[in-house]
């Protein structure tokens, strides 16, 4: 592809600029395997130019930014004073609750996936089957995927609150809280970490079940009844038949899950933001909290630089399991 | 398999309609009691999609002494309609103010996508070009990425642009992490059109913006109401990024902005829930208005 450009680059000028083809339009349509030229590239730069600006300019160049911000010192009030090699990727490995925060992002993974993918299987087998009033469920089930995350983790940090939240009065009223206080869930870093996978399990959940639920419809129904007539039960043709069938939706499922959680800030800055420590972190958190508590940018972009690279990682993971660049 | 990409699936849909696969129900002669097992489920399911909803919403006609007494009630003993009027003058933050930066945001950065991401969506569907492999895998990366993991970065460089802490820097923030999801999803819509179409309307003298224009959008508007629905609720409740680079309170967006009511002495709950059923509203309903799509396999890049 790189050798043309250089071959006829110099052919045309960029005053042809907007693509003007003969009347069958021939030598500009996509033939596999036909050679293209650099003029070819010229005319499709107006078309595709200002969406490269873009993700050069607010995507990839920030990124180098945050490389290049990583090596030096840069002071609370935002002066770069100069460089200083790797010391920033010390300042975040030395730190003592570093190692405890990435094993907690592993288990924030893991935790909320695995949860949000079990459920989701579930959820859409019941939303594939008829019956009355499906399309109202399928429809509430949309409502966490559209609102926002923080309004929804706001109403279950304010359910827990000790005496007044709604979903404390209603443990208490079931008998398994014992006082009116309640367990303070929110003020202590394990509970408000549990409820706060509850909650990213909850917004996770309408993607996923979507996602299966467009993989489910791609299953061929005549599998489906040769099991029926060979006598196969329902558990027995879901694992035998369904369940194989579903491994691409599944896999977009679960690595776009993985990246979301990852990423994830609102629930936990909602949920454990006003918890003292680092005992309910992640590194996501940990990021946010060099940036705005201890304005640490340098530091903060060194731990940037480490969480973009597992996430460079995922995505590399993406690529080759789900070749969303088969289909282009 | 349609699933991985979203290619084939909608795009074919939106030209000719493939014949609707008899769906599986159909086939088997399901029994009343399945039925009604099936409809309690859902129900189970449907109310426990809404709970959080319903709660924000009986919380937001309380007063402030009803929703933080002691042993609180679970539905409103009064409803306190005025509380959607008097939440707008609270002074933990300018909500007004942050309602207009919400909407500001979001709306200029998909209109920027739109502007951005529909020629390149057409252009990599039509031409082959070099570099066109490069770019949509350029895409496919971007698309996996998100504000939060960048933000220190994007920080720094808006503040060397000088253009930190204002709207133009988080529409240009929104609408570039934004930007590979829609020209994906109209990728494969264009896809979908039949280049003889494009190649009888430039036989009849149609310029390439006017084949654009008059033969293919009529044809992919599902593909590009879908990438402005998922666009637009994105931006709307964006946090991440806005949290660092809007540091004046009525630049914040609501996302943000809700956030300091957390922690305050005593809390206005109800004026929290009150701007979120305000702020939740259009959004959903958007999302409903496009539910057919979600199902239909727009999957490979629904990043939330």
């Amino acid at each position: 592809m790189s050798s043309t450009v250089e071959t006829s680059s110099t052919t045309d000028g960029a005053a042809t600029s907007r693509p003007v083809r003969g009347a069958g339009g021939t030598e500009s349509r996509p033939r596999r395997g036909a050679g293209t030229t650099g003029k070819d590239l010229l005319h499709a730069l107006p078309w595709i130019g200002p969406a490269l600006i873009l993700i050069f300019g607010v995507v990839l160049y920030p990124a180098v930014v945050m490389f290049y911000n990583s090596t030096r010192h840069i002071s609370l009030s935002g002066l770069d004073q100069g460089s200083v090699g790797l010391d920033n990727y010390v300042a975040v490995f030395s730190f003592p609750y570093f190692w405890p925060i990435l094993g907690r992002t592993v288990v924030w993974v893991v935790a909320v996936v695995a949860l949000t993918v079990l459920i989701s299987l579930g959820l859409a087998q019941l939303l594939d089957k008829a019956f009355p009033g499906r399309q109202l469920v399928r429809l509430a089930v949309i409502i966490p995927w559209a609102a926002s995350v923080v309004m929804t983790t706001l109403v279950v940090y304010y359910g827990l609150e000790p005496y007044f939240g709604i979903i404390n009065t209603f443990l208490v009223d079931l008998g398994l809280v014992s006082t009116p206080e309640g367990y303070g869930w929110t003020k202590h870093a394990d509970t408000a970490f549990a409820w706060s996978i509850v909650v990213a399990v909850f917004v996770s959940l309408p993607f996923t079940t979507y996602t299966i639920l467009a993989g489910l419809q791609t299953i061929p129904a005549e599998g489906l009844e040769a099991a029926k007539m060979d006598g196969a039960g329902p558990a027995r043709t879901y694992f035998g038949i369904v369940l194989p069938q579903l491994r691409g939706a599944l896999s977009v499922a679960i690595l776009i899950n993985i990246i979301n959680v990852f990423n994830s800030l609102p629930i936990l800055k909602t949920m454990t933001g006003s918890i003292p420590g680092y005992d309910a972190d992640t590194v996501m958190t940990l990021i946010f909290k060099y940036i705005q508590n201890q304005h640490r940018i340098d530091v903060a972009s060194a731990l940037s630089v480490v969480a973009f690279l597992i996430v460079l990682v995922i995505v590399a993971v993406y690529v080759r399991a789900v070749k969303p660049m088969k289909e282009v | 398999m349609t699933v991985t990409a979203p290619a084939p699936a909608p795009a074919s849909e939106s030209v000719v309609p493939p014949a609707r696969r008899k769906r599986r129900y159909t086939a088997d002669q399901v029994s009343a009691g399945r039925v009604a097992w099936r409809m309690a489920a859902g129900l189970v399911v449907l109310l426990v999609f809404i709970l959080p909803y319903t709660i924000m919403f009986f919380g937001s006609v309380k007063t402030k002494p009803e929703i933080r007494s002691v042993n609180p009630t679970y539905f409103p003993t009064e409803w306190h309609w005025e509380n959607y009027i008097t939440m707008w003058s609270t002074p933990e933050t300018p909500l007004p103010q942050n309602l207009i930066s919400t909407i500001v945001i979001a709306v200029c950065a998909t209109l920027l996508v739109l502007l951005v991401a529909l020629p390149a969506a057409y252009y990599t569907a039509r031409f082959r070009f070099p570099g066109r492999m490069v770019f949509l895998f350029l895409v496919i990366v971007t698309q996996m990425l998100q504000p939060a993991v960048l933000t220190s970065g994007l920080f720094r460089q808006f503040i060397t642009l000088g253009i930190s802490d204002t709207w133009l820097a988080m529409i240009l923030v929104n609408a570039a992490f934004n930007l590979s999801f829609a020209v994906w999803i109209m990728h494969s819509f264009f896809a979908g059109v039949p280049r003889e179409v494009d190649e009888a309307a430039q036989i009849d003298g149609a310029g390439r913006v006017a084949v654009l224009f008059r033969i293919n959008l009529p044809l992919v508007w599902p593909g590009i109401v879908t990438a402005i629905v998922f666009t637009f609720v994105a931006c709307w409740n964006e946090f991440a990024a806005s949290l660092v680079i809007l540091s004046t309170a009525g630049n914040q967006p609501l996302s943000v902005a809700l956030t300091k009511f957390v922690g305050q002495y005593e809390t206005s709950w109800q004026y929290v829930f009150g701007v979120s059923v305000v702020a939740i509203i259009p959004v959903v309903v958007l999302f409903m208005l496009i539910e057919k799509r979600l199902v239909g396999g727009l999957t490979a890049g629904s990043v939330k």
